[in-house]
């Protein structure tokens, strides 16, 4: 493994970061926010992030995608992240769509998939609950066996990127208690189908999420995903994947605020002198930095586990979640704190990065889910 | 030898490192690496364990692998760095100790190869290579610690010779070694960092005392060491008269790398899950999940932080490789290593409770004494060889370029 960019992945880190700043994303998610807007995104934005290929990045050349993993993801969701551009770019390629790539069959692909690498659909997964506290083994969600498929009953959420999505990758139970890693499967859920109903929600961040609540859906057998009962394996996989892409996200954010901060100090004076004169500030500041230099190797590590198949890129995975969740809220709450009053104002952005910061640090598993994860990973 | 180059040049390196090694490295050193009776300092007071000890270090001189990358003609193995680390991994494959280790190859070996006269590399390289001569360092003072160029100790010019005055301390293994790089001012009116000239003197020398401290840890691995009209010839200057201040912070640099590669990882203490065999055995858990998950937390925590510290590291080497520039990561990699190794001594002496609370005598293990006293010692780490407190001033202003 080779913690370094390669000269593509420098070039895509270059081309994404200037396409990012160039959509102004925080004063987009500002107003979005202002309007009420549920979509929470901008479709125009989304179109040319489909024109760049990146809905194609972690799947293979014959489902159409670009044929690379998750150490480009990163590149790309770094760049997203650092200034929290509102797009659902990790819910749908890397929860939505992977879970097809992974799960589906060379039809279900090319019906499902294909049409998602290509933008002309959007694929939310809903795996979630809100009971499930980061466990992907929890679905109290349940599908029983029909004559003909399936009847899908309960509860979905946060589903990610979900308003707005076109298909819906629903986690049901079809076996077992509700911790149990068997008995998952995985089905494909039109929007659409009676007793479906996806409800916005609206968090603190501003980003795309939704309450799905299925009541009696029937599903015929062509809408499972992989073998019924057995959908833990590729769900972990999925989740994986989506966890360090978040945890890039996470790394973009941690380092602008790192940024916006060490700016404020060398030209906010207070006393006659510059605050980042002060060795209070000065040894802070500091401590800031190295958190992000050990996300950035946790996260860089971590990619290149998953894309090797790396013996411990499970466990490698969960550092970097757990580094990335406890670092990007140090950071930001530091941030806020050094800007002083007007970090506490909603007119000022840097707020914007804490409530990020603490919407993904609790996604997919905070930083004491992940430490458990690893010691039982670990054996200890 | 051509260097190699190619990755099979260097596996085939790498077979004839192993078959070098079957052949000379003796078979009652197996397994003796982090023995502490078997480290090899060498030097003229050097105690060896056994003969095979000794035996080790000379036929590792005599190949050049004490010393892999530096040149051949000092007695090093003019190897490149790939190379030289292939060296050290089969050594420690075998679980063999390095079989030369100390300041000499750490610090002023280097120092020497970027700053030294001629004369000067030919008079001490091979001594250090060959294990003859150990070395030891004047750098603090007791007004001098942290504020390190506020330094005092007197040398004034007499004929061939600098006459030295003054008090050195936290002199590491100074009563163990033969010669000493110093630190002295030369030019008292100049500006502080200005009038200090780097000088090495042998601990020969008339008039230089060496005193053991005792720590904390009850161990006593620094000195004091006292000049009193010490008389040190004017060639032994290293680069130029008033310009000490420049060798001794590259100096510098390269003893935080060794701090830092010490204590980060946990390699040092005999290997990384040696935190959870110690929960095992004073838990009383042989196996399934540890009973205290705040106790499991927190080994699961320095675990982590304890990876994301060597990916880091090996960031930065592979960053190099690449044909980067070092980059500012390398400037933490002092604070945090060191605060790594403290919190595992204090979460090694949590996990063993009230058997770690023993200082000697029956009723305690050795390793449950050891522990107590790695704990002791380990609090020193942020202080040695700059405090963390310096190592974040250094982060704010020169990687952050906040003000001053």
């Amino acid at each position: 493994m080779q913690l370094v960019l390669n000269e593509d992945q420098s070039m895509l880190a270059r081309t994404a970061t200037d396409f990012v700043a160039s959509t102004e994303p925080l004063a987009r998610l500002r107003k979005l926010r202002d309007s009420g807007d549920a979509l929470s995104f901008s479709p125009a934005i989304w179109a040319r992030i489909v024109e760049l290929g990146w809905t194609g990045i972690p799947f293979s050349e014959a489902d159409g995608g670009l044929g690379l993993g998750v150490a480009d993801i990163v590149v790309v969701t770094e760049a997203l992240g650092r200034l929290l551009a509102p797009e659902p770019f990790v819910a749908s390629v890397m929860l939505g769509a992977r879970a097809v790539a992974l799960a589906g069959t060379a039809a279900q692909k090319a019906a499902i998939l294909s049409p998602a690498i290509e933008g002309k659909t959007r694929i939310a997964l809903g795996h979630d609950e809100l009971r499930a506290r980061g466990d992907i083994r929890f679905s109290h969600c349940r599908a029983e066996r029909t004559a003909t498929g399936y009847r899908l009953n309960g509860g979905k959420s946060p589903v990610l990127g979900g308003v707005g999505a076109d298909v819906l990758v629903v986690v049901a139970r079809t076996a077992g208690e509700d911790r149990d890693a068997k008995g998952l499967s995985l089905f494909v859920v039109n929007k659409d189908a009676p007793g479906v109903v996806v409800e916005p929600l609206r968090r603190v961040d501003g980003t795309n999420a939704a309450s799905l609540t299925l009541r009696n859906v029937d599903v015929n057998d062509a809408a499972v995903l992989g073998e019924a009962g057995e959908a833990f394996g590729v769900l972990e996989t999925v989740i994986d994947g989506a966890t360090v892409a978040f945890a890039g996200e996470m790394l973009g954010g941690m380092t602008e605020a790192l940024e916006r901060t060490l700016r404020y100090l060398k030209e906010r004076e207070q006393f006659g002198v510059k605050i980042g004169t002060f060795q209070a500030l000065q040894h802070r500041a500091a401590r800031l930095f190295i958190e992000v230099e050990l996300t950035r190797s946790a996260v860089m590590a971590a990619a290149r586990a998953l894309d090797e198949h790396a013996p411990n890129a499970k466990e490698l995975v969960s550092i970097a979640k757990a580094r990335a969740s406890d670092g990007f809220a140090l950071v930001a709450n530091e941030a806020v704190q050094m800007f002083g009053g007007i970090g506490m104002t909603d007119e000022h952005d840097i707020g914007f990065f804490m409530k990020r910061a603490k919407v993904l640090e609790i996604t997919l598993g905070d930083a004491a889910y992940h430490r458990r994860r690893f010691a039982d990973l670990r054996g200890f | 030898m051509k260097p190699a180059t190619t990755m099979a040049d260097l596996e085939k390196f790498r077979t004839d490192v192993q078959g070098w090694i079957e052949k000379n490295a003796p078979a009652s050193l197996l397994g003796k690496l982090g023995h502490h009776d078997y480290e090899l300092w060498g030097g003229k007071k050097a105690k060896y364990a056994t003969p095979d000890a000794r035996a080790w270090l000379e036929r590792a001189a005599e190949r050049g692998f004490t010393a892999p990358a530096w040149p051949r003609e000092y007695g090093g193995g003019g190897l490149s760095k790939e190379e030289a680390k292939i060296v050290e991994q089969e050594i420690a494959r075998k679980r063999l100790p390095a079989p030369l280790v100390g300041f000499g190859l750490t610090m002023i070996g280097p120092t020497l190869l970027e700053y030294g006269t001629d004369e000067q590399k030919r008079e001490h390289l091979t001594k250090i290579t060959r294990g003859e001569i150990r070395w030891c360092q004047g750098y603090s003072e007791p007004n001098a610690g942290s504020d390190l160029a506020s330094l005092a100790c007197s040398a004034v010019r007499d004929g061939d010779d600098f006459v030295v005055n003054g008090q050195k301390t936290w002199t590491s293994y100074g009563d163990l070694a033969d010669w000493m790089f110093v630190l002295v001012r030369t030019d008292a009116k100049a500006k502080k960092q200005q009038g200090i000239t780097f000088i090495l003197t042998s601990l020969d020398a008339p008039g230089l005392t060496i005193k053991p401290i005792r720590l904390i840890s009850g161990a006593s691995p620094f000195c004091e060491s006292f000049f009193e009209n010490v008389r040190i010839p004017a060639r032994n200057v290293v680069h130029e008269i008033n310009q000490g201040w420049t060798v001794a912070k590259a100096l510098l640099g390269h003893e935080r790398t060794m701090i830092a590669a010490l204590f980060g990882s946990g390699t040092r203490s005999k290997n990384a899950d040696r935190v959870v065999d110690l929960a095992r055995k004073y838990l009383e858990a042989d196996s399934g999940p540890l009973p205290d998950p705040i106790l499991r937390d927190r080994i699961a925590q320095l675990l982590a932080d304890q990876a994301c510290f060597e990916l880091t590291m090996q960031r930065s080497r592979d960053a190099v490789k690449a044909g980067h520039r070092p980059g500012p990561e390398t400037s933490f990699f002092k604070v945090y290593g060191t605060e790594l190794n403290q919190r595992r001594q204090e979460l090694f002496v949590a996990l063993a409770g009230q058997h770690a609370l023993g200082w000697e005598g029956t009723g305690y293990s050795d390793e449950e004494i050891a522990l107590a006293r790695d704990w002791l010692r380990s609090r020193g780490n942020s202080i040695e060889g700059g405090t963390s407190e310096v190592q974040l001033n250094i982060i704010a202003k020169r990687v952050l370029g906040l003000p001053d």
